[in-house]
């Protein structure tokens, strides 16, 4: 009886987390939209609805302390406990680079943009792909598919360092550009960011199905 | 012929070694076999009636009381098979010393219940005899507690301290191994606690083998962890690796509470 409580404790648990995985999906989504659209307006409804994931991850967090602290759990429960305490704060990293995201979004306002947005939602559909996978593997605890997640991470990697490339040739061609370059540099490398945070949860789902700790890329 | 440390190879104390035990025609346990390595605290964990008190008993042939058992196998102590009919049985109780899970003090002062086993042996001088007591009981973490009152009975102490009684009673004849058998099942968790810490001094002195029901003391106390289910060792690893990633399906059942 009492076990059977502690178990289904961590299945809402996991539930809590696969609600947060997708509250940051929207997150990512909503960042780039008001990125594109120059839609100021959604940009700050990002900041705000990244306060429910920052309180997502303090109710999550103390639900994994309680458990701790009350059921001693051992084993795969252990591994799934300890492991989700780290999950959430990859999580709520992502959330925090749709923020800064969107508070380049609210300085470039309505300004021309210095060059078609072609790689940047190149790399936000690559990141969503990989946040989707990534909660289908939590929930499955399929760890050959969490792999191949993690390595997605260098497509992330290639197309920033495209968009590196190409706003420094702006840049360099003028210098007006620095501005809003320099805006669209730090876009690039918070998705960028994003894939390593996500990878990071990749590991950590490995942990929780096989026990293994790998460091992928 | 059996050492007191000394004589053991690359720290294996005990070589236990296709240990099958019958009760009868009841099949106790069945083709054991595990390393118990000096200065170690190993845990023997699993649910009851799984062969684990019957195992601890086996190494130092405690089981030989019992008519009906039969044994095959061997178990090498420090390279020599007790089970060799050469093997005198008075030697191995003396380096191989147990606690059992009820503190049993004898009806004596605590003075006397320390010195007991050296007398035995032979030791006649009192002033040897009240070294040999204030060192047990120190090694015990008793000695603070009762140097007052040696001569006051046993059975006047707390149960946390008879089991300390126990454990510097079984140190006074100098042993080379420790067997425990729940040595704590019968105590409260800060007597429980003091046991915990002994233990874990003790372990850099003498080799130790314990039996307990309570997976966290396991987890806290050992080096070592066996697992053993219906006379099977199931799994035998670091006790770090058993509690977080066990190799063995029913070792995690049983370490998460699915059944046991």
């Amino acid at each position: 009886m009492v076990r059977d409580s502690f178990e289904s404790s961590i299945k809402s648990l996991e539930e809590e987390v696969v609600k947060m995985i997708e509250s940051v999906e929207e997150l990512v989504i909503k960042s780039i939209d008001s990125l594109i659209n120059k839609d100021v307006n959604l940009a700050r409804e990002v900041i705000r609805l990244d306060d429910n994931v920052d309180k997502m991850q303090l109710e999550i967090e103390e639900k994994t302390i309680e458990l701790i602290a009350l059921q001693q759990p051992m084993a795969k429960h252990l591994r799934i406990i300890f492991s989700i305490a780290k999950i959430i704060i990859d999580l709520e990293r992502v959330g925090d680079f749709c923020v800064n995201i969107s508070k380049e979004t609210i300085k470039i306002g309505k300004e021309r943009h210095i060059k078609p947005l072609t790689d940047i939602p190149k790399m936000r559909d690559i990141v969503l792909g990989m946040l989707r996978n990534c909660k289908i593997s939590f929930i499955k605890e399929d760890s050959s598919l969490a792999y191949r997640v993690g390595q997605e991470d260098e497509l992330i990697d290639n197309l920033y360092k495209d968009v590196y490339t190409d706003v420094l040739m702006l840049i360099h061609e003028d210098s007006k550009n620095i501005n809003q370059g320099t805006k669209l540099l730090f876009v690039g490398r918070y998705l960028e960011r994003m894939a390593d945070h996500i990878t990071n949860i990749c590991e950590r789902i490995i942990y929780i199905a096989d026990g293994d700790k790998v460091q992928i890329n | 012929m059996l050492t007191n440390g000394g004589s053991s190879q690359n720290g294996v104390v005990y070589d236990v070694k296709g240990l099958n035990l019958w009760y009868g025609n009841d099949q106790a346990l069945k083709d054991i076999n595990l390393k118990i390595e000096e200065n170690e605290v190993t845990a023997i964990i699993g649910p009851s009636g799984c062969g684990k008190s019957t195992f601890i008993k086996t190494l130092n042939r405690m089981v030989d009381n019992i008519p009906i058992v039969r044994t095959s196998g061997k178990i090498f102590y420090h390279g020599v098979n007790i089970f060799d009919k050469t093997v005198k049985l008075e030697e191995l109780r003396t380096t191989v010393g147990m606690v059992f899970q009820k503190p049993n003090p004898f009806p004596k002062s605590i003075f006397e219940n320390v010195v007991y086993g050296p007398k035995i042996h032979g030791i006649r001088n009192k002033k040897q005899l009240m070294e040999i007591a204030e060192e047990s009981l120190k090694s015990a973490a008793l000695w603070d507690e009762v140097k007052d009152r040696l001569h006051d009975n046993a059975y006047g102490l707390s149960g946390g301290q008879q089991q300390r009684l126990c454990i510097a009673r079984s140190l006074a004849i100098q042993p080379d191994v420790l067997l425990m058998d729940e040595p704590t099942s019968a105590l409260d968790p800060i007597a429980t606690n003091r046991i915990e810490e002994l233990i874990d001094e003790l372990k850099n002195n003498y080799t130790i083998a314990i039996v307990t029901h309570s997976m966290q003391q396991a987890a806290r106390i050992s080096d070592k962890t066996a697992f053993f289910l219906m006379g099977e060792l199931i799994e035998f690893s670091d006790t770090k690796k058993i509690f977080t990633t066990p190799e063995d399906k029913r070792t995690e059942d049983y370490i998460t509470g699915r059944f046991g």
